[in-house]
């Protein structure tokens, strides 16, 4: 089975975001970046996959700077067989022509499935996956937590407001995996020296700019400070009077 | 220039709350573009989709057929785009739930539209629209102006408020074609719980818990509390969630929902970075915690200090009181 997996390089979640002086951008001096959370699932995903059909390549790729190597190489370390990067330092704000460029380099590789993360957490867009599948003419599932393997496919679930989605589809298919799907392997010593002799091919990509312009980003207003009211039970009707007069939302 | 085609969402053959939502963001733009709203709604031979006059469309489409009962990707995009293309439409706008979240960037990438996802401000000056988006799970906000002369927006439940209208709307019903060869993705089943349940995303209250609860079973606390309340849905922490005490369907924060609901409870909860980032857009936040110095306190409104376990039955005792004497 050839599987490929798209990996976005993003800051650390501990990341405390300071605006760069162009006031439409993340100050990124001293950030700490890793692979998006939700693509270790979707590694994992890959390598279970392949596994199970005794066989195969799983190929990662990732749109993004020369430094997205890195996040390139923690997939490699983990049991991917080859990397793709498609170099760019661009960063449009529409999701479009990210899954344009990536669309392009997929296409030809005649892939069974094609896996994603279900968001990156820095744009948090939940996009390119079902884009690319659109763009490919492939069916998808999006934030798939359980997969069952069928004949010729597979059936997903995937959670929903207040249900669960049971979704069949046929190979070869698009799918962006949710938490909940595996428990993602820490790569080993051994995958990490092995890592490094993998091949990993530099391709440089230019985007179409895309249809959204960022004005501005800025930090979310301080919450106002708020009150403690107190300690223990007997501060619960000075709670309520505070909730239904000054805040009126009982 | 064209109007604004909201695409409404079901549950049941009922318009979702959410719908409304969409609404009133589109009508918001509308007013100022001097444009109108339509609206399309999917969904089972007995749906309803009369309300969506009531809140701002002025025309609704309406395909009732139950091989769209469920969410099927193949229905939805091809109706949607064959209504896009029969009038030249500025913007497509749907709620950023699971289905949109679907959805909007298959119609973006479909269409070859920009897509603004999951925004929780929209304006428009002259005629020229622009969005506001949360962005690293809520730590900072980008503002986007749209570039193209289209373009795919969905908006964040709990973001606009629906608003109801003296308007009178023409309903217009039009049928799904035969369906060719099987489609290679189907919605096969929707598995909902047996006691309908809000979903922390949706609800205009939340209750969340925290590692301070200390064993699965003390979440009843926290239920009694939502049901006194009423309207209320039950969250948690990552840390509860990776010890199998909740479901991963109520784990708030980066790596769960994000969540705005009026009113949020944390309760036994420290209040990690995390935790903080799915829910700091909450209207008003009551941080109930033993630790003083806990960092929940620092983005609550109000807090109480002290052990949950004393604090949260008195609060449902006093809730209740309150409800029974309004
Ligand atoms: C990549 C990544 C993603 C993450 N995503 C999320 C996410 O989506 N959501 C999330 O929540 N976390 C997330 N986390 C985890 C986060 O960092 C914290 O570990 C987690 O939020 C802690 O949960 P907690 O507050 O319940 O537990 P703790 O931090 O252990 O806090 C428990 C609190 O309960 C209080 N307490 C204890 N007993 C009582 C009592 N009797 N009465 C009152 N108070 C009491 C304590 O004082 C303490 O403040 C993520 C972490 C990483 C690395
Ligand atoms: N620049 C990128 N390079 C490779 N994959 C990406 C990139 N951006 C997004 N993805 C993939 O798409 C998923 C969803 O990202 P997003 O739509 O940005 O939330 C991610 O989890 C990745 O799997």
């Amino acid at each position: 089975m050839n599987i490929a997996v798209c990996l976005k390089r993003v800051p650390d979640t501990e990341t405390r975001i300071k605006i760069a002086p162009d006031g439409r951008s993340m100050d990124e001096a001293g950030v700490k970046f890793v692979l998006n959370p939700y693509d270790e699932y979707a590694v994992e995903e890959a390598l279970r996959r392949k596994e199970a059909a005794g066989g195969g390549e799983v190929v990662a790729v990732a749109l993004g700077p020369e430094a997205a190597q890195e996040t390139l190489r923690t997939a490699l370390a983990m049991g991917a067989d080859r990397a793709v990067l498609l170099k760019t330092d661009q960063r449009p704000a529409d999701p479009l022509p990210v899954a344009r460029a990536l669309a392009e380099e997929l296409r030809a590789g005649g892939y069974d499935l094609i896996l994603f993360g279900k968001l990156a957490v820095d744009d948090g867009a939940q996009a390119v996956g079902p884009m690319v599948a659109e763009l490919l003419g492939l069916p998808c599932v999006s934030a798939v937590s359980h997969w069952e393997p069928l004949e010729g496919g597979g059936r997903a679930r995937r959670e929903i407001e207040g249900a669960v989605e049971v979704v069949e589809v046929k190979l070869p298919a698009v799918l962006t995996v949710d938490k909940g799907l595996n428990e993602p392997r820490y790569p080993a010593l051994k995958g990490i020296m092995a890592a490094k002799k993998k091949p990993l091919e530099v391709k440089p990509v230019a985007l179409d700019a895309g249809g959204l312009e960022i004005v501005q980003l800025a930090l979310p207003p301080e919450r106002k400070p708020g009150r403690i009211l107190g300690e223990g039970p007997e501060a619960v009707p000075a709670l309520i009077e505070a909730l239904r007069v000054e805040a009126k939302v009982l | 220039m064209g109007g604004l085609l909201v695409v409404l969402e079901q549950r049941d053959g009922g318009l979702k709350k959410v719908s409304f939502e969409a609404l009133a963001a589109a009508r918001s733009l509308a007013d100022r573009l001097a444009v109108g709203v339509d609206a399309i709604a999917l969904g089972p031979t007995n749906l309803d989709a009369t309300r969506a006059a009531q809140f701002g469309a002025d025309e609704v489409v309406i395909i009732a057929d139950d091989r769209v009962r469920l969410y099927q990707p193949h229905w939805y995009v091809g109706a949607i785009t064959e209504q896009a293309k029969t009038k030249d439409y500025r913007a497509i706008v749907l709620p950023a739930t699971a289905l949109g979240k679907d959805l909007g960037p298959r119609l973006a990438a479909r269409l070859g539209w920009p897509l603004a996802p999951d925004v929780t401000e929209v304006s428009a000056e002259g005629s020229e629209l622009f969005v506001t988006r949360p962005v690293y799970a809520g730590k900072a906000l980008l503002r986007l102006r749209v570039a193209a002369p289209r373009a795919v927006v969905s908006v964040r439940p709990n973001s606009f408020t629906p608003v109801e209208q003296g308007r009178t709307s023409s309903l217009r019903h039009t049928v799904l074609g035969p369906e060719g060869a099987a489609p290679a993705v189907r919605t096969v089943a929707l598995e909902a719980p047996a006691e309908a349940k809000l979903d922390v995303a949706e609800a205009p209250i939340v209750v969340s818990g925290g590692r301070g609860l200390k064993e699965p079973a003390n979440f009843k606390l926290l239920e009694d509390l939502a049901r006194a309340l009423g309207g209320a849905a039950v969250g948690a922490s990552r840390a509860a969630v990776d010890a199998g005490w909740r479901p991963h369907a109520d784990q708030v924060g980066q790596t769960g929902k994000t969540v705005s609901p009026t009113l949020y409870f944390a309760i036994g909860i420290s209040g990690a970075i995390q935790h903080l980032a799915g829910m700091r857009t909450a209207k008003v936040i009551v941080a109930i915690n033993k630790d003083k110095d806990a960092p929940i306190f620092k983005v609550a409104d109000y807090g109480i200090v002290g052990d949950l376990f004393e604090i949260v039955p008195r609060l449902t005792e006093e809730i209740t009181k309150l409800r029974a004497g309004a």
